[in-house]
């Protein structure tokens, strides 16, 4: 088991950076699929007593689970990798018909060093798709670029009611470690 | 065999505070000819989430029971729901799946439960422990009154007599659906 000290060292200030954007636009539920990327920010999510988390077991229930806390007006956040943006496209539908606001953070696989092929037909489309689908997309290459892209696409999401999506980069990300 | 119109209008009976979710097709129609209502959010698209829509406003209003209707092909589709309903067990919410065992939108072509699947089964094994099936009309008025009790999380398998009904359309304006919705929520 990894010491608490070890797991906080695990997460990046970039992500300290989206849940404190989080906490100042008062998201109050964040559903996610795990990816590695996302791995230090659902740790503070969970932490957090403030923030209510769902383990979804397919991408899609967040786009329902989103709809149902906006209509009971709580604001939410989903966290995904670029596979998952490929689940949800029809459920897309949901939120565009009726005009919900709908937040998106998307780890990148598939576009950078990547180790897996498989990860390449999704993620190098993960961008076209959610443009496709009418979204507003954002994208964050640089660790100093993250606060500033969260807070536009969450305010984008929530001040228009638009579905807004944050492509964090396999770059920024960086490698994963295959040799253990 | 319950008959779905009849069952659906006993158990929206006197609604009070219940906030509903309609899931595509049949259920939408159903709901509808119960009576329109501010607070009834009708699908019309999106097969798959009805049962996550609940969930989601029922975590967000516990003081409102919320009940879902949704039909057997729309669960099937998103059987997923019932474990991550499982893991907030939110006691103001009811799953209500109108069981013909049949696509009745598209022809009546036989679902998975018309070939032996147990949605009840396969949600008590998901976590949610007191999930029941029933047929018989004795069992809608105490559905009623637990839907209203906000006791535990209900997930409940009609079983419909099979053939289509009339359709009756409500609103299909999702924008409109949703402000109306959200309105009458806050009023």
């Amino acid at each position: 088991m990894e010491t608490r000290e070890e797991q906080d060292q695990q997460v990046h200030d970039w992500q300290r950076d989206i849940f404190a954007v989080f906490r100042d636009a008062g998201v109050g539920h964040v559903g996610y699929v795990p990816d590695g990327g996302h791995k230090g920010l659902i740790r503070l999510c969970e932490d957090d007593t403030d923030t209510a988390t769902t383990v979804l077991t397919t991408e899609e229930e967040g786009i329902g689970l989103a709809a149902g806390l906006a209509l009971g007006g709580i604001r939410t956040a989903l966290l995904m990798q670029s596979s998952g943006v490929g689940n949800c496209v029809n459920m897309f539908s949901l939120a565009e018909s009726c005009r919900f606001p709908l937040l998106l953070l998307v780890t990148m696989r598939g576009e950078w060093a990547e180790f897996i092929p498989w990860q390449v037909p999704m993620g190098s489309r993960t961008e076209a798709v959610l443009k496709t689908m009418g979204f507003d997309v954002f994208r964050a290459r640089r660790a100093d670029e993250v606060r500033g892209q969260t807070a536009a696409a969450l305010d984008q999401a929530y001040f228009s009611n638009r579905m807004a999506a944050l492509l964090l980069s396999q770059e920024l990300i960086g490698r994963k470690n295959w040799s253990k | 065999m319950l008959e779905r119109r009849e069952l659906v209008r006993s158990l929206l009976e006197d609604r009070g505070e219940m906030l509903v979710v309609a899931g595509l097709g049949s259920p939408v129609y159903d709901v509808a000819a119960a009576g329109d209502h501010p607070l009834n959010f009708y699908t019309w698209g999106a097969m798959g989430s009805a049962a996550m829509i609940g969930l989601g406003l029922a975590l967000a209003r516990p003081d409102r029971p919320v009940a879902v209707f949704t039909g057997d092909g729309e669960m099937l589709m998103g059987m997923g729901a019932f474990a991550t309903i499982a893991q907030h067990r939110p006691p103001n919410l009811a799953v209500v799946v109108l069981d013909n065992g049949q696509y009745a939108e598209t022809g009546m072509q036989t679902t998975a439960t018309g070939h032996g699947t147990d949605l009840a089964a396969v949600a008590r094994g998901c976590g949610l422990g007191g999930a029941y099936t029933f047929a018989s009309e004795d069992g809608i008025e105490p559905l009623r009154r637990e839907i209203h009790a906000r006791r535990e999380t209900s997930v409940v398998v009609a079983k419909i007599a099979s053939g289509d009904v009339p359709r009756t359309l409500p609103l299909k304006d999702g924008v409109e659906i949703k402000s109306r919705f959200v309105s009458a929520l806050a009023a």
